[in-house]
């Protein structure tokens, strides 16, 4: 009890008496002067690697916790009708501020690089039609290079969606059938867990190849070789290098939309689907015009998730092929247009066209909130 | 949406009646499940492999002889660890993870709960602008970034990569949270807000414990996102011995050590076991934070 009633009266001292001035002075202050010191600190080359590794944890995790309680603590000292303004902004407004500088800013200004010329320098009107500033555009529908990275990119977005929703409904409704059911769904569902870097190793090693007449390490070449051909060297078949990649995101997505699709699957009713079978519908009958119907809404969901996951692929074709041999995406392109050429104003051009394709996802999503809330 | 992989165990074969008939069905899906097993099985064994054996036959040999000492080892773990520098890039990852899941979490976690119980003007606006931020594609903040980055002098430093992925992932967990803080009852909250409670200790003592699923739910998947993430760490931290992650380090190895499969297969069996056990022991949240999360931009 008495310390109860010592801890209030100093409490009071802080947030009532004069030095209630000093101490919203002070802590923020002090706070500030030890994020400064630990940032200088991780820095330091010289230091313990992992004494910098336990500041920086305790800096990256209680660092922005103190944020929000200093300037709370600091907003409620605040008079009582100013208070109430400005408090929710205390909860929002790092958000906003984060969102703003991460996405809002860098959004218009790479909208406004992508009509620089390529390297971002001047207005890029020199050969356009009508002096419109859109020579990278131009350039991007007229390189030949560039045309194969689109044309890339399609057969990414086609063939992987394709494939993996469709793949996916099936093992979903095969799986929803068999004994061990979970177990199968984990096997398949695994390689969602594994970093696309990670998978191109994987599979960078079953493609391996071998001259002909030396033993074959990669279990595809192996395989080929024993059936009596030549060795292929896998990655400069242009194009089916493509679908050899292509193979690789669909091995890591497919359990992902199984699961998903799964569980839709099991949301149908079980009077729906007895009721179409006493009317003598064949199951493959029921598969399309029962189960698919039934479960749309899901399959639509998944398509466009996926669909969003394709149009950024990236690493498979980073540590793969680095674009070479005609398998370039956007997504690589974009990357050695900025650390390779420099081209920041190319590079923004590529950036908007990703963002041109989500541009219908995201009115949807936007729609959706409106209708929700009304 | 409530998607369990062991969400129900029995299975309705025979209340469905029989797509296929059950023995070619079982067949099928243990083909499947084999030839989606197979790449990682062929990565596994081969880590412990010797190099020499690795150059002059195929993984699938030591089937043969399984028990035969000599054709396994250890040594590519060793030689990756210490002298590839995966040790450093190991710890560098879980640097870089850890701050990159609490920070945008907590920053979400405010936002949204101020989204969903406080007044303030402009608050649909911005609760549409965060929906809207959700799927546009991180390329576009790359350049911009960068350059700013570069002016701050932030490139190749932790702060800079937290802060990176925290906006990235911050349209998705405050769309997320604010999903599960909105459905909160409302009669708590106003019962608190009558005993005289600040907005911060409703905050902290209520909305906070009360949300630990959702929270729990977005950490799995952001966690795994920038374990698993190459482009952020590539741009924004470089490829240095002293920064690299994980995955920089085993891209960097692929381009250097094309051949050694020794190092790559060792290599890249070290960035996927962290994913891999969180996989296997909370699937089911993992799941259900992957589903959420799939629509990240």
């Amino acid at each position: 009890m008495q310390d109860k009633s010592l801890s209030r009266r100093f409490t009071d001292l802080l947030t009532e008496g004069p030095l209630r001035v000093a101490v919203s002075f002070v802590v923020p202050v002090i706070a500030f002067l030890a994020l400064r010191w630990s940032f200088i600190f991780m820095r330091n080359a010289e230091a313990n690697k992992l004494t910098i590794g336990l500041v920086a944890l305790t800096v990256g995790v209680f660092g922005v916790w103190a944020l929000f309680l200093i300037t709370d603590g600091l907003v409620s000292r605040l008079p009582d009708r100013i208070r109430e303004r400005i408090r929710p902004f205390v909860f929002v407004g790092p958000a906003i501020v984060i969102l703003s500088a991460y996405l809002v800013y860098p959004t218009f200004n790479t909208l406004y690089l992508s009509f620089r010329d390529a390297r971002g320098l001047a207005w890029a009107n020199a050969k356009s039609p009508f002096g419109l500033p859109i020579d990278n555009y131009l350039f991007i529908f007229s390189d030949a290079d560039l045309l194969i990275t689109l044309r890339n990119n399609l057969l990414w977005l086609v063939l992987v969606t394709g494939v993996v929703v469709s793949l996916g409904l099936i093992i979903a409704v095969m799986v929803d059938r068999i004994k061990l059911e979970s177990v199968a769904k984990s096997i398949i569902f695994l390689p969602m867990a594994i970093s696309a870097v990670g998978a191109s190793v994987i599979w960078k090693f079953i493609y391996n190849f071998k001259p002909a007449g030396t033993p074959q390490t990669g279990i595809l070449n192996a395989i080929w070789v024993a059936l009596g051909h030549e060795p292929v060297g896998w990655f400069i078949e242009r194009p089916w290098n493509n679908l050899f990649l292509i193979v690789i995101m669909i091995w890591l997505l497919t359990g992902f939309a199984m699961v998903v699709l799964s569980a839709a699957v099991k949301g149908v009713s079980s009077e729906l689907l007895e009721a179409a079978r006493i009317d003598g519908a064949s199951e493959i009958r029921i598969f399309f015009s029962v189960i698919i119907p039934a479960i749309q809404g899901t399959i639509i969901t998944i398509t466009t998730t996926i669909i969003i996951m394709v149009l950024k692929v990236f690493d498979i074709v980073f540590v793969m092929t680095n674009g070479q041999f005609e398998t370039q995406v956007i997504a690589n392109r974009m990357y050695s247009e900025m650390f390779t050429f420099r081209n920041f104003g190319r590079g923004s051009a590529l950036a908007v066209l990703l963002l041109i394709a989500v541009i219908p996802i995201m009115w949807s999503n936007i729609r959706g909130l409106r209708a929700s809330r009304t | 949406m409530s998607v369990g992989v062991e969400a129900k165990r029995q299975p309705r074969g025979r209340k469905l009646g029989t797509l296929f008939s059950a023995m070619p069905l079982r067949i099928t899906i243990i083909l499947i499940a084999i030839l989606w097993t197979l790449p990682t099985v062929g990565l596994l064994i081969s880590s412990f492999r010797p190099a020499v054996d690795l150059q002059t036959s195929g993984w699938w040999t030591i089937f043969l002889h399984p028990f035969e000492a000599a054709q396994w080892t250890i040594q590519n773990y060793q030689t990756v660890l210490t002298t590839e520098g995966m040790g450093v890039a190991f710890l560098n990852s879980l640097l870089v993870t850890v701050p990159s899941v609490v920070i945008p979490i907590t920053i979400a976690a405010f936002a949204a709960f101020a989204f969903a119980w406080l007044e303030f003007p402009g608050r649909n606006f911005l609760f549409a602008l965060v929906i809207g931020l959700m799927v546009v594609p991180l390329h576009m903040s790359l350049i911009p970034m960068l350059r700013v980055y570069t002016a701050l002098d932030l490139n190749g430093t932790f702060l800079g990569v937290w802060l990176a992925h925290t906006g990235f992932g911050l349209p998705l967990a405050v769309y997320l949270l604010y999903g599960y803080i909105s459905s909160l009852p409302k009669e708590i909250i106003e019962s608190a807000k009558i005993d005289g409670a600040s907005p911060m200790m409703i905050f902290t003592r209520l909305i906070l414990p009360l949300s630990v699923p959702a929270v729990a739910s977005f950490a799995i998947f952001q966690f795994l996102w920038v374990w698993n993430d190459l482009l952020v760490a590539l741009i924004f931290l470089g490829t240095t011995n002293d920064l690299a992650v994980v995955t920089t380090k085993l891209a960097a190895m692929v381009g250097q050590r094309g051949q050694d499969w020794e190092v790559l297969t060792a290599g890249a069996f070290l960035t996927m076991i962290v994913p891999l056990v969180i996989f296997f022991s909370l699937q089911r949240y993992f799941v259900r934070g992957l589903t959420a999360g799939s629509v990240k931009g």
